[in-house]
C-alpha cells in the first residue's frame, strides 16, 4: 500500500509534538529513528488512526478519514510500544484477538488456522498453550507481533518491536519483518532506537527530531557522523562495510558529564 | 479449510473452560437444594425435590415452607451472588485493576447512603413508596459514585492506583455521610439503617427476585456482546484501540451496567462485601480471561459462593440466621489473603 503523509501537525494539548511532517512510503521497510520524545510513537499513533492529527494521511490515495473503521482495521495494523500484558490468556488466545473485527461468537476454523499460521511464521507455535504471564519479555513481544501480522495488513506499524529481545531474536525478528513485508507487499513502518539495526534492515530511514523530519532517505545518506553529533549529541564513527551498510560505533556524548566543574 | 492441529490446540484450551462452567453450574443446583433443606424445620432431600417439582401434590406445610419462605431466599442468594461476581469482573477489567470491586470502590457505600437517606427523610412521608424510594435512592447514589470514579478515570494518565485511591475517598465520604445520618436519625430509623446495612437475604420476595433476575439476565446479555472487546482491553488500552475497540464507550457502558447491578443488589439485600472482589480472582485462576468464559464463570462462582454462605448462615448459630454480609466478609478476608499468598502467577 502506498502511504503518503502531507503537512501532518499534531499536539496533545497546545504544544505541537509533530510539525509539518511529510512522508512518502511504499511497500518496503521504513525505519523511523530519533531521540527520546522526538515524536516517533506519536507519529505511529497518528498513522494508525488512534490520534486525529491535522493535515492528511493518504493510503493508496484515499484519505484516512474517509476509511470506514472496518476497512481501516483491515488495512492498518499497529503494535504499540510497551505492549506487554499480563492478561490471563494463553498465547493462542492472545494471537486470536488480532482478528478481533472478524471474530464471531464462536471461533471459526479460519480463525484457528490463521492463528496457527501466524505462530508458525514466527516460530513460536510451541508456546501456543502457555499462559502469557509466564512468558519472558521477548516471548511476549513475539506474541504481540504474531497478533499484529495475523490480519495481513497493507500497512504494518511497529513501535520499537525489538525492545527486550536478545541479539539473535532481534535479527530473526527483522528477517521475519522483511520476509512478510516482501511476501505480502506491505508498507512496514518501524520506530527504532538501534541505528545499526535500522541501517541493516530498513530500505528507507526517516529521522525525526523535535517533531520535525530532519532527514529522509537511504540508510547511507541519513546515518552520518554529522547527523549523529547534531541530533543525538554523540560523537560516533560511521564506517561503510563491504555490503554498503553504514556501521555506527558510538564513542562518547558531546555533553560533559563527569566530575569537575 | 479445517486445520486439524489448530483445532485440537484450541479444543483443548476451550474444552477445559466449558467443563468448569458446567461443573460449577451443577454445584449451584446442589447448594440451592441443600439451602432449601436447611432451616428451623429441616426437610429431606426427597421432600424438597418433590415439592419443587410438583408443588400441588404435596403437603400444604411443605409447600409453604419451600415455596413461600425458602426458595425465594435460596434463589435470591444465587442471583445476587451472580450479579456481584459479574459486576466485580467487569469492573476489574475496565479499570484494569485487581482491587476494583463494587465494595472497595465505594459503590456499595454510596448505595447504602442513598437507602439510608430514604429511610431517614423519606419513609413515612410517602407510605406506599417505601420500597421504591429506598431502592431508587440506592440506585441513584450508586450511579453517582460510579460517575465520580469514571470522571477521575478519564483524567489524562490517571493510573490504576489513582483510581483505587479515588474509590477509597468516595468510600470514606459516603461512609461518614451514612454515620451522620445515623446520628441524625431517631432510634427506629437507626435500627432500620443498621439492619439494612447488615445484608440479609431474608428480605427476599418473589417480586424482588423477579426484578433482580430480569436485571441480571439483561446485563449478562448486554455485556456478553462485548466479550471479545473486553478481553482485548486486557492487552492494554493502546492495543485495544489499535484493534478498533472504542475504549471510552466500552468503559462507559460497563460502568452503567455495574451501577445497575450493584445498586439493585444492595438495595434489595443490603451490602454484601467481598464477593465482587474475590470471585473474579477465582474465576480468572480457573478459566483465564477470555471473557466469553470469564464473565459467566464469575457470575456462577459468585452465585455458588453466596448460596453456600446462605446455607452456612443458618448453621453458625442454631435457630438464628446469621447476617450474610458479615459472614461473607469474615470468610472472604482470610480466603482472599490465602489467595494472594498462594498465588504464583502474576496476572497484574
Ligand atoms: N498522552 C500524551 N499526552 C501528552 N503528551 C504526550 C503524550 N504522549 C506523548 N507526549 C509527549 O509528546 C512528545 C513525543 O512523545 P513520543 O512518545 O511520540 O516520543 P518518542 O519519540 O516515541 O519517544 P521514545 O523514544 O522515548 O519512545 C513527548 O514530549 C511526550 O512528552
Ligand atoms: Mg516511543
Amino acid at each position: 500500500m502506498k502511504l503518503e503523509v502531507r503537512q501532518l501537525t499534531f499536539g496533545y494539548r497546545t504544544v505541537p509534538v509533530l510539525k509539518d511532517v511529510c512522508i512518502d512510503a511504499g511497500p518496503m521497510v521504513t525505519a523511523v529513528i530519533g531521540p527520546n520524545a522526538a515524536g516517533k510513537s506519536t507519529l505511529l499513533k497518528c498513522l494508525s488512526g488512534i490520534l486525529k492529527p491535522e493535515g492528511s494521511i493518504l493510503l493508496d490515495g484515499k484519505d484516512l478519514k474517509e476509511y470506514k473503521s472496518d476497512e481501516l482495521l483491515q488495512a492498518v495494523s499497529y503494535l504499540p510500544q510497551d505492549s506487554a500484558s499480563n492478561a490471563a490468556l494463553t498465547v493462542f488466545e492472545a494471537v486470536l484477538l488480532g482478528r478481533l473485527n472478524s471474530l464471531g461468537w464462536t471461533v471459526t476454523d479460519e480463525d484457528l488456522s490463521l492463528t496457527l499460521d501466524a505462530l508458525e511464521k514466527l516460530g513460536i507455535e510451541g508456546l501456543a498453550k502457555r499462559p502469557l504471564n509466564e512468558l519472558s519479555g521477548g516471548q511476549k513481544q513475539m506474541v504481540s507481533i504474531a497478533q499484529s501480522i495475523i490480519r495481513k495488513p497493507g500497512v504494518l506499524l511497529m513501535d520499537e518491536p525489538t525492545n527486550s529481545l536478545d541479539l539473535q531474536h532481534q535479527l530473526e525478528l527483522f528477517d521475519v519483518i522483511r520476509t512478510i513485508t516482501e511476501d505480502n507487499n506491505m508498507t512496514t513502518v518501524v520506530a527504532l532506537h538501534d541505528l545499526n539495526l535500522a541501517a541493516r534492515y530498513a530500505d528507507n530511514i526517516i529521522l525525526l527530531n523535535c517533531g520535525k523530519i530532519e532527514a529522509m532517505g537511504s540508510p547511507g545518506s541519513v546515518i552520518t557522523e554529522d547527523m549523529i553529533r547534531t541530533v543525538y549529541g554523540v560523537n560516533a564513527r560511521v564506517t561503510i562495510d563491504n555490503e554498503g551498510i553504514p556501521q555506527i560505533i558510538p564513542i562518547n556524548s558531546t555533553r560533559y558529564c563527569g566530575p569537575g566543574k | 479449510m479445517t486445520n486439524v492441529e489448530a483445532t485440537s490446540i484450541y479444543g483443548e484450551i476451550a474444552g477445559k473452560k466449558l467443563f468448569l462452567l458446567l461443573l460449577i453450574a451443577s454445584a449451584i443446583v446442589l447448594t440451592v437444594i441443600v439451602d432449601v433443606m436447611t432451616g428451623p424445620a429441616p426437610l429431606s432431600l426427597g421432600e424438597v425435590v418433590s415439592t419443587i417439582l410438583s408443588p400441588a401434590s404435596n403437603d400444604q406445610s411443605f409447600y409453604v415452607i419451600v415455596w413461600t419462605f425458602r426458595l425465594p431466599v435460596a434463589l435470591m442468594a444465587v442471583v445476587i451472588g451472580a450479579a456481584l461476581g459479574l459486576a466485580g469482573a467487569v469492573m476489574q477489567t475496565i479499570l484494569n485493576n485487581p482491587l476494583a470491586s463494587p465494595y472497595t470502590l465505594g459503590i456499595s457505600s454510596a448505595a447504602g447512603f442513598g437507602a439510608a437517606l430514604a429511610v431517614v427523610f423519606g419513609m413515612g412521608v410517602v407510605p406506599f413508596a417505601d420500597a421504591v424510594l429506598v431502592t431508587g435512592n440506592a440506585f441513584v447514589f450508586a450511579l453517582l459514585c460510579c460517575m465520580m470514579i469514571y470522571a477521575v478515570a478519564r483524567l489524562k494518565r490517571a493510573s490504576s492506583e489513582t483510581l483505587v485511591l479515588a474509590g477509597i475517598a468516595v468510600l470514606f465520604m459516603f461512609d461518614s455521610l451514612l454515620m451522620l445520618l445515623q446520628y441524625l436519625g431517631n432510634p427506629e430509623q437507626v435500627q432500620a439503617i443498621v439492619f439494612w446495612m447488615f445484608g440479609s437475604l431474608t428480605k427476599a420476595t418473589w417480586t424482588k427476585l423477579g426484578i433482580m433476575a430480569v436485571g441480571l439476565l439483561a446485563s449478562v446479555l448486554i455485556i456478553m456482546v462485548d466479550a471479545w472487546k473486553l478481553t482485548t482491553l486486557r492487552l492494554g488500552e493502546d492495543k485495544a484501540k489499535g484493534l478498533g475497540v472504542n475504549v471510552e464507550r466500552l468503559r462507559l457502558k460497563g460502568f452503567i451496567l455495574i451501577s445497575v447491578l450493584t445498586a439493585t443488589s444492595v438495595a434489595f439485600v443490603g451490602s454484601i462485601g467481598f464477593v465482587g472482589l474475590v470471585v473474579p480472582h477465582i474465576a480468572r485462576m480457573l478459566v483465564g480471561e477470555d471473557h466469553r468464559f470469564f464473565l459467566p464463570l464469575s457470575a456462577l462462582t459468585g452465585a455458588l459462593m453466596l448460596s453456600a454462605a446462605s446455607i452456612l448462615s443458618k448453621n453458625v448459630v442454631p435457630g438464628i440466621i446469621f447476617p450474610i454480609g458479615v459472614l461473607t466478609s469474615l470468610i472472604g478476608i482470610p480466603f482472599f489473603v490465602w489467595l494472594i499468598f498462594s498465588r504464583k502467577r502474576g496476572y497484574w
